[in-house]
């Protein structure tokens, strides 16, 4: 049995129906997150797992139990809030501490879980300072320790890294999966953010206009979306309009109008006629200025047209011969400037026959 | 930008305007003189009389209580209003708490007395003037408190019944101790519009009972006596007192952080 279950929950404002009809299940000890672009629904959902908010029809059930008439101050359920929500007349040792107070633990109790908490979070030497002296990669930790402080059985966090800058942002991410991994505790992590969905979850559920778009793990996710929204929504894809010539064994022979044919990847129940969207990503795409590309089925020349250089990588938008834009994403591997191109080069792009992926209409 | 002569002139005019007044009736409460005519000598005689006077003892003594009494009152029930208004964002309550502090208080002392008199069929008297002055402190008290609150971060309130703080836990815990420095602003406000207070108090005092402005009042009708500036000085006192302290907790309290 799931330790959270979610079933046919539907949340609505007025017209607006912010959840729709949503089941989930996450287990226990799991670090799930609720992907999706704001107004997608991930937050209210959220807030009906805290007890913010009641859904309008549907159930929520933690260990089974119908969570209905518990209210939030009752569910063993604690929320990361993305203000973080600190008390600011409260030290970092109050604040730490005030769950295990409302929950009538003994002294001595709380001073060794508050103490064990401050460590856990590097903040020991900060347990008397108030949450307006600490920078904002503190207060975060302050409010994570205090939600996990008093073992809950579910820890909600809602976008909690939104506010804080790049660098301490993937320190946080790495910082959060050792801490998930030590308490052993189940997340409910809510983002916008992909990148970071994809690098701290162990299952990400797509949500999009309330509804749940696909549920998987992070890799397959990335790999296998789909739907085009997935596709779009997780990382760059490059999509071109694509109708079925013939569907064969072991591959697609797909028509790309003003480009030619392409092989792809098989698709079940697609008849030769059918259209649709091939996508594939820019990492999958070679690019060349010579026509070595030839081994490659799939191969095409083009002029570049915009470069974004990112240090690590640079990006090519390649003109295609019908007009499309094409990204290719090239590892500055090699040391200096090696074989970079320019806009206006003429190149060539290729991709493998298994790569790319085709949304059926 | 240049701050020209002229500029000053006009300030110290206005300031002078304001504040000699004031000043002619402390440095007359020491004069040894019956008049306040002219300077002739320093005394606390005045301040002498003062204290032997029973009457002015006895409003004054009025005054305290009422003061006291009305500002405990309208700020319990200033800060529930305050709560309130800011939390359930209710139009009409908001306009029936914040309405006494902007209506006349003519209006309001004839409606009050009417009230009273008409409708609970209540004897005038010390009864009638708390409740008056309870009435219009109320929304002072609420505005402060709700000021305060509109400064401080919604989700706090959320977290604390999130980690378990029961509604009342959460008020005596988190909510009270953040708008305490507005709730002592506004106590402190209160009373001091309530020891003040001439209109309305006129209105609801009905026969027998004084307080101190309907004292100094009915003194002054006779003639000023030195007497009348002596008591004004530590009227005046009290309530610059009072109003110090309400406005160091009123700049705190107007802060977003505590």
């Amino acid at each position: 049995m799931a330790q959270l279950e979610i079933r046919n929950v539907t949340r609505c404002f007025g017209d607006l129906i912010a959840v729709d009809n949503v089941s989930l299940n996450v287990e226990a000890g799991e670090f799930f997150t609720l992907l999706g672009p704001s107004g997608c629904g991930k937050t209210t959902l959220l807030r009906m797992i805290a007890g913010f908010d009641l859904p309008d029809s549907g159930q929520i059930l933690l260990d089974g139990k119908d969570l209905a008439n518990i209210p939030a101050e009752k569910r063993p359920i604690h929320t990361v809030f993305q203000s973080y929500a600190l008390f600011p007349h409260m030290t970092v040792a109050e604040n730490i501490s005030f769950p295990l107070r409302m929950a009538r633990r003994s002294k001595a109790e709380i001073n060794k879980m508050l103490h064990v908490a401050l460590e856990q979070v590097h903040l020991t030497d900060k347990a008397s300072a108030y949450p307006h002296e600490l920078s904002g990669g503190q207060n975060q930790r302050v409010a994570l320790a205090r939600g996990l402080v008093n073992r809950p059985l579910l820890l909600l966090l809602d976008e909690p890294l939104g506010a804080l800058d790049a660098k301490l942002r993937q320190e946080m991410q790495i910082d959060l999966i050792n801490l998930q991994r030590e308490v052993g505790i189940t997340f409910v992590f809510v983002t916008h953010a992909q990148v970071e969905a994809l690098a701290l979850s162990h299952r990400i559920a797509v949500m999009d206009q309330g509804k749940i778009v696909q549920v998987d793990e992070p890799a397959k996710l990335y790999s296998f979306p789909k739907t085009r929204f997935v596709a779009d929504f997780i990382g760059h894809i490059n999509q071109f309009e694509a109708q079925v010539v013939k569907p064969s064994h072991g591959h697609l022979c797909l028509a790309i109008s003003g480009l030619g044919e392409i092989i792809a990847p098989p698709l079940e129940g697609v008849v030769a006629g059918d259209k649709g969207v091939f996508a594939i990503r820019p990492e999958q795409v070679r690019i060349s200025a010579h026509s070595e590309l030839t081994e490659l089925k799939n191969h095409f020349s083009g002029v570049v047209h915009d470069l974004l250089y990112r240090g690590e990588v640079s990006l090519y938008k390649v003109k295609l011969a019908n007009g499309a834009m094409n990204e290719a994403l090239l590892p500055n591997s090699a040391p200096g400037r090696a074989e970079l191109f320019e806009v206006g080069d003429t190149v060539n792009l290729g991709w493998r026959h298994d790569a790319g992926i085709f949304f059926h209409d | 930008m240049h701050r020209g002569p002229r500029l000053w002139a006009a300030a110290l005019a206005v300031y002078a305007f304001l504040y000699v007044p004031i000043a002619i009736i402390i440095a007359y409460s020491f004069n040894d003189s019956r008049l306040n005519a002219e300077w002739v000598g320093f005394t606390w005689h005045w301040y002498k009389v003062l204290l032997h006077d029973h009457d002015m003892l006895v409003a004054a003594g009025n005054s305290l209580f009422i003061a006291l009494v009305s500002s405990l009152v309208a700020t319990v029930l200033g800060t529930m209003a305050g709560i309130a208004i800011q939390r359930y964002n209710f139009t009409l309550l908001n306009f029936m708490v914040l309405m006494p502090v902007a209506m006349p208080e003519i209006l309001l002392g004839v409606s009050l007395l009417l009230f009273f008199i008409q409708v609970l069929n209540l004897t005038l008297g010390m009864l009638s003037i708390v409740l008056a002055h309870i009435t219009f402190s109320i929304g002072f008290v609420a505005v402060i408190v709700r000021a305060r609150l509109a400064g401080l971060d919604e989700s706090i309130f959320e977290a604390a019944r999130d980690l378990g703080a029961s509604p009342w836990e959460t008020f005596r815990y988190v909510t009270f101790p953040l708008i305490l420095p507005g709730v002592i602003a506004g106590g402190l406000m209160a009373f001091t519009l309530s020891i003040d207070d001439f209109v309305i108090t006129f209105f609801t005092a009905g026969v027998g009972l004084s307080t101190l402005p309907l004292h100094i009042y009915s003194m002054i009708k006779i003639a000023v006596t030195p007497e009348v500036n002596a008591i004004s000085t530590l009227l005046i006192l009290l309530t610059l007192t009072m109003i110090a302290l309400a406005s160091k907790f009123t700049s705190n309290a107007l802060l977003k952080k505590p």
